[in-house]
């Protein structure tokens, strides 16, 4: 318990020197550039293929639950978009970037630190905690919500497709359902969870890779509690996400 | 100069620097030299202030280094140079854009005079032809001279080297040794360095520090440390066979 304590203590005061005054913009600029390269535009990939099948599966699922002369087929292509806005984009797609850009972001930090990479930057007179993790959060905090619009467009069409190529329902249904008591609100509402979640998931792997220690065997369970823990508070966050924000 | 005072480390309960008290001349290679594990590389640490002493002060001249804040250290590590054990380059980066980043981040010079700055050091330490690899793509000597490139690439007052030449052959190590030892002679500079290595001791070794068991044993010369009466240090020194024969055949 008290562990717990103290590593909410580091985690702020190495939040705190993260956000402190940048050391000269420029440099930083570019290491953002680099970040969302390869951490936003590297996981454009996997979201799309995870919610392309997920989209479909999720779609066929309510094909088959649903199917009764009572039920209107739209609420076929109105329940796949609720639940790829609402839960999936966001939620799902953060828990799946925190195992992929999590464990690549604590791993890639906790090896500079055992390797001294850090000292080396300290020793220079760089604040190490901005110069590194900085860019990490702002490049995620602003891409991953366009991934999340992009899993959301996927999913979609995902559900689209699989409507046309089965035959389980009709195109035109679908697309009815899809428009079907629309909210903009909603969307929204996922983008700022994924704000959030983007901030929590390199923040928190930030942290458990800048104060790894030891060789490489810590790396690689530092880079597994960074897993682990942003899953956890992820899932948390969302929870009073919600409660605040759809209430 | 640099200068420690009574200075103590632990960790976790268990005393690694014992009340250590030494000073380090300016324009001179000062050596800290120890078996493994002795404290060498937390002394080396504690006194760049990678490490926090307990108690004791630590001074750069006359700046007493070890009670400044973030911001006004940050001010004298401009003047801090330091070779890590490991060679500690950005795996990132090219070797360029390694020794480049100090230019970029704390001067406003133009990108060509920054290159220019890039190409001296790196011929420096020969290696004209390695400016676009990547550390991984480099042998060890080859990463110790990059290393040594980034540490002088600001015109550093004060260099700090850990174990510069582990790992390397003989020949390269001497390459090495006598580079960082020109370089300091050059410019002036106050270097320390950390070693096991005997043959370092009696190429550059001006000023010696023994430290055994986190407390300083012995220091002195490379002329005294032969004549020494000091067991542990004659324990170290001729630990080899070959310098157990040569110091019989010497009597
Ligand atoms: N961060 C740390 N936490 C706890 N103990 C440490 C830490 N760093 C060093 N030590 C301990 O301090 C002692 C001295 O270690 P140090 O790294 O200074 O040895 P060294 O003289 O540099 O050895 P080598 O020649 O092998 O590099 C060792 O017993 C080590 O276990
Ligand atoms: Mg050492």
């Amino acid at each position: 318990m008290f562990k717990w304590f103290e590593n909410i203590g580091r985690y702020t005061l190495l939040m705190q020197k993260v956000f402190s005054r940048p050391e000269k913009m420029r440099i930083y600029r570019e290491r953002i550039m680099y970040e969302m390269e390869a951490l936003g535009l590297n996981s454009i990939g996997l979201t799309a293929i995870i919610s392309v099948f997920i989209g479909a599966a999720v779609t066929l699922q309510m094909a088959i639950t649903l199917e009764s002369p009572f039920i209107p087929q739209y609420l076929i292509g109105y329940a796949t978009r609720e639940v790829m806005i609402l839960e999936f984009s966001s939620t799902v797609v953060a828990l799946i970037l925190a195992g992929k850009v999590g464990s690549n972001i604590a791993s890639e930090i906790g090896t500079m630190r055992i390797t001294e990479q850090i000292d080396a930057l300290e020793i220079m007179g760089v604040n190490s905690a901005s110069y590194l993790i900085l860019p990490k959060i702002v490049a995620t905090v602003f891409f991953f919500p366009f991934l999340a619009i992009f899993s959301m467009l996927i999913g979609i069409t995902g559900g689209y497709s699989i409507a046309a190529i089965t035959g389980i329902m009709k195109t035109s249904d679908y697309i009815d359902g899809l428009q079907y008591c629309f909210y903009l609100s909603e969307i929204w509402y996922a983008l700022v969870k994924m704000v959030f979640f983007a901030f929590i998931v390199t923040s928190i792997s930030s942290y458990c890779g800048y104060y790894a220690k030891g060789n490489s065997l810590e790396v690689g369970k530092s880079s597994t509690q960074a897993v682990v823990i942003s899953s956890i508070a992820i899932m948390i966050c969302n929870l009073v996400l919600t409660q605040l924000l759809r209430t | 100069m640099i200068k420690a005072q009574n200075i103590i480390k632990s960790f976790e309960g268990r005393t690694v620097l014992n009340d250590i008290s030494v000073e380090f001349g300016t324009g001179k290679t000062n050596l800290i030299i120890g078996r493994s594990g002795s404290g060498k590389t937390v002394l080396l640490k504690s006194l760049v202030g990678l490490h926090e002493v307990d108690s004791g002060e630590i001074y750069y001249d006359d700046v007493c280094f070890s009670t400044l804040d973030f911001k006004h250290r940050k001010a004298i590590r401009k003047d801090v140079g330091m070779i890590f054990q490991g060679g500690a380059l950005l795996d990132a980066s090219t070797v360029a854009e390694n020794v480049k980043l100090p230019l970029d981040l704390f001067t406003d010079q133009s990108e060509e005079e920054k290159l220019e700055r890039v190409n001296d050091c790196l011929k420096r330490v020969n290696l004209d032809n390695a400016h676009n690899l990547y550390p991984s793509e480099l042998s060890g000597g080859m990463i110790k001279r990059a290393a040594i490139a980034r540490a002088i690439v600001m015109n550093p007052r004060y260099l700090f080297c850990d174990e510069p030449n582990s790992g390397l052959d003989p020949q390269t190590s001497i390459v090495i040794d006598n580079l960082i030892s020109d370089i300091t002679k050059e410019y002036n500079i106050t270097t320390i360095i950390n070693t096991h290595d005997m043959n370092s001791v009696m190429e550059i070794g001006e000023k010696i520090v023994f430290i055994y068991e986190g407390n300083k044993w012995w220091e002195g010369s490379k002329d005294d440390i032969l004549q020494a009466d000091n067991k542990e240090l004659n324990d170290f020194v001729f630990a080899s066979a070959m310098a157990k024969r040569a110091k019989q055949s010497i009597k």
